[in-house]
């Protein structure tokens, strides 16, 4: 299977939900319509994806949207295996809320309580939505934002006394 | 009222700083870490009925260091040293896919030569971090022999590392279009050496520990992860290879010289803490194997320069004589200010604890737009929450010491 075929099968099956199917090197991003999300994803699980990889958010603050997309890959599939899919959606800057996929992928629960700290993106319906790696304090400045930055001291050298 | 905890008593509620809360009838909550002994830089607070644990939760963190962030504001080729600090002792295997992601966008792939180097290197790593887990499992379970001896005899890939990088630790070998030494002339046959040595000594760790019925008894049947439940909860390496999971990045995407060497991917089916320590014992043989492999390859074929020719091409002629002369590579002048080309790409590697997933985008600046690191540590972490209820409180060390669970490659 190469991946023209794989991109024919993923739209087969997951129908007009599909919005636009984007290449990058070494995986494939299907986009689908926020609302369809859960819809979409439990049909990917359905072919075969049977976890995820990496729940990757890509913060655009000109265009005032987050990237949220759910690398997905196969255990249980060794010809599946061989492929990233993820399936993704955008979400709005100025009401970051969205779906939680706890309940098609089990092992997103703590990945998606990472994404809650580091963008302040909000998965509706999770069962246990608090801070992983972060103190609340912390987690409330919503460090991967784009306008985070990080204040490094620089480096300063000091001539050596002379004589 | 006070209670019993431990064999020692407490006042329920009264007393601050108090490690144990009572929270319903018979129920008691237990802060295991950070810095109780068998739990390093993380913490589980689980909840004990009698000494079964009826509920885990995981609270990590302790020793994150915001590295996506930090990532975003140096230049491409920083990064590498800056990765490296998640798993210091598996370092060529936990930047190799950062590494490859950057090939990727850059549309180049490394020579032969490279490639060969980078897996030696990576296979050099895998051994020493799994002597490293054995050896904290070891402990953990109070079998300080097996600490002893995995310690000691880590030295010897150390020092092999340290041969052919010039670092005991955090290497920043790879980077991207190739490697950054080539073999030490007496390298091959210190590495046969070696390999000699281990095939004798790991009868040995089999004879002392794994088949020793003490052990065999606290890890027979503790901490089972079925299949499919390993598949939903998305565990990786080592963990998911002992449920029956025949998933090994190396394997479902080969990179570097892995589609050319011969080795085999141990799979057990029984799940336990005892297939997981089998798993890694299994593979350290498979390790010594392609070590093998690349050391002949390596001896076999002309020295070249390793390092992609669209870079090797711009370098200083000093850089050239220093090769011909040491058979070394300075970083080469350029790498400081590389700009990538716009565009996104994906990479995964095999480290000891299972698969590093990296996602790597550039807007065609001199920095990364977005890097997002996802480390096996991290992903086998649910396991805690959702495998660790129903064991007893002395299971735990058990279960933690198998999954070989790193906090700073889980907190990044």
């Amino acid at each position: 299977m190469d991946v023209e075929e794989l991109k024919k099968r993923i739209e087969e099956a997951l129908g007009g939900l599909v919005k636009g199917i984007e290449e990058g090197k070494g995986f494939i991003d299907v986009i689908v319509d926020l609302d369809n999300i859960v819809e979409a994803a439990s049909r990917l699980k359905e072919l075969g994806f049977d976890h995820v990889k990496s729940l990757t958010v890509i913060d655009y603050p000109k265009e005032n949207r987050f990237r949220v997309i759910y690398h997905a890959s196969s255990y249980l599939d060794e010809e599946l295996a061989k492929y990233i899919v993820g399936i993704g959606a955008d979400v709005p800057r100025d009401n970051p809320r969205m779906p939680t996929l706890v309940y098609v992928w089990r092992g997103v629960e703590f990945q998606e309580r990472e994404v809650y700290e580091f963008f302040g993106i909000e998965f509706t319906g999770h069962p246990d939505m608090r801070p992983l790696l972060l103190v609340p304090q912390l987690a409330e400045a919503k460090p991967l934002r784009k306008e985070f930055i990080v204040k490094e001291e620089p480096i300063i050298r000091v001539k050596p006394p002379t004589g | 009222m006070s209670v019993w905890v431990y064999g020692e008593q407490k006042s329920d509620l009264k007393i601050e700083g108090a490690i144990a809360r009572r929270i319903a009838e018979d129920l008691y909550e237990v802060f295991i870490g950070p810095q109780h002994p068998g739990s390093g830089h993380m913490r589980i607070i689980i909840r004990v009925d009698g000494d079964i644990i009826v509920d885990a939760d995981p609270d990590m963190g302790y020793v994150h260091r915001t590295m996506e962030k930090l990532s975003e504001g140096r230049e491409w080729i920083k990064n590498i040293p800056l990765f490296e600090r998640m798993a210091i002792h598996d370092a060529c295997n936990v930047t190799v896919s950062y590494v490859i992601a950057l090939e990727r966008i850059l549309g180049i792939e490394p020579p032969p030569r490279a490639r060969y180097l980078r897996t030696l290197l990576c296979e050099i790593n895998r051994i020493a971090a799994h002597l490293y887990g054995f050896g904290i499992f070891g402990v953990f379970m109070g079998h300080s022999t097996m600490y002893m001896w995995s310690f000691a005899d880590r030295e010897v890939m150390v020092e092999l590392a340290e041969k052919l990088t010039g670092a005991r630790l955090t290497h920043s070998y790879p980077i991207p279009g190739g490697a950054r030494r080539d073999l030490p002339q007496d390298f091959p046959d210190q590495a046969r050496k070696a390999v000699r040595y281990f095939r004798r000594r790991l009868e040995e760790y089999r004879k002392i520990f794994l088949d020793n019925p003490v052990m065999r008894s606290r890890m027979e049947g503790v901490g089972v992860i079925p299949k499919k439940v390993a598949a939903e909860l998305g565990v990786v390496g080592p963990v998911a290879r002992a449920s029956g999971i025949k998933y090994d990045a190396r394997l479902a995407e080969p990179y570097d010289a892995y589609d050319e060497v011969e080795f085999e991917v141990p799979v057990f089916e029984e799940g336990d803490a005892l297939a997981r320590a089998w798993v890694k014992f299994e593979e350290i043989k498979q390790s010594l194997r392609i070590i093998e492999q690349a050391v002949d390859w390596l001896e076999k074929h002309q020295r070249e320069a390793p390092m992609h020719p669209k870079f090797w091409e711009r370098s200083p002629p000093l850089w050239k004589k220093v090769f011909e002369a040491e058979g070394r590579v300075k970083l080469l002048p350029l790498m400081a200010n590389l700009k990538l080309p716009p565009g996104k790409a994906m990479a995964r590697s095999e480290t000891a604890r299972g698969e590093i997933v990296y996602y790597v985008e550039s807007d065609g600046k001199t920095t990364p737009y977005r890097v997002r690191i996802v480390s096996p540590s991290a992903r086998n972490a649910i396991v805690f929450k959702y495998i660790v209820p129903g064991y007893r409180v002395m299971d735990l060390p058990t279960i933690y010491g198998s999954i070989d669970y790193f906090p700073p490659e889980a907190d990044r």
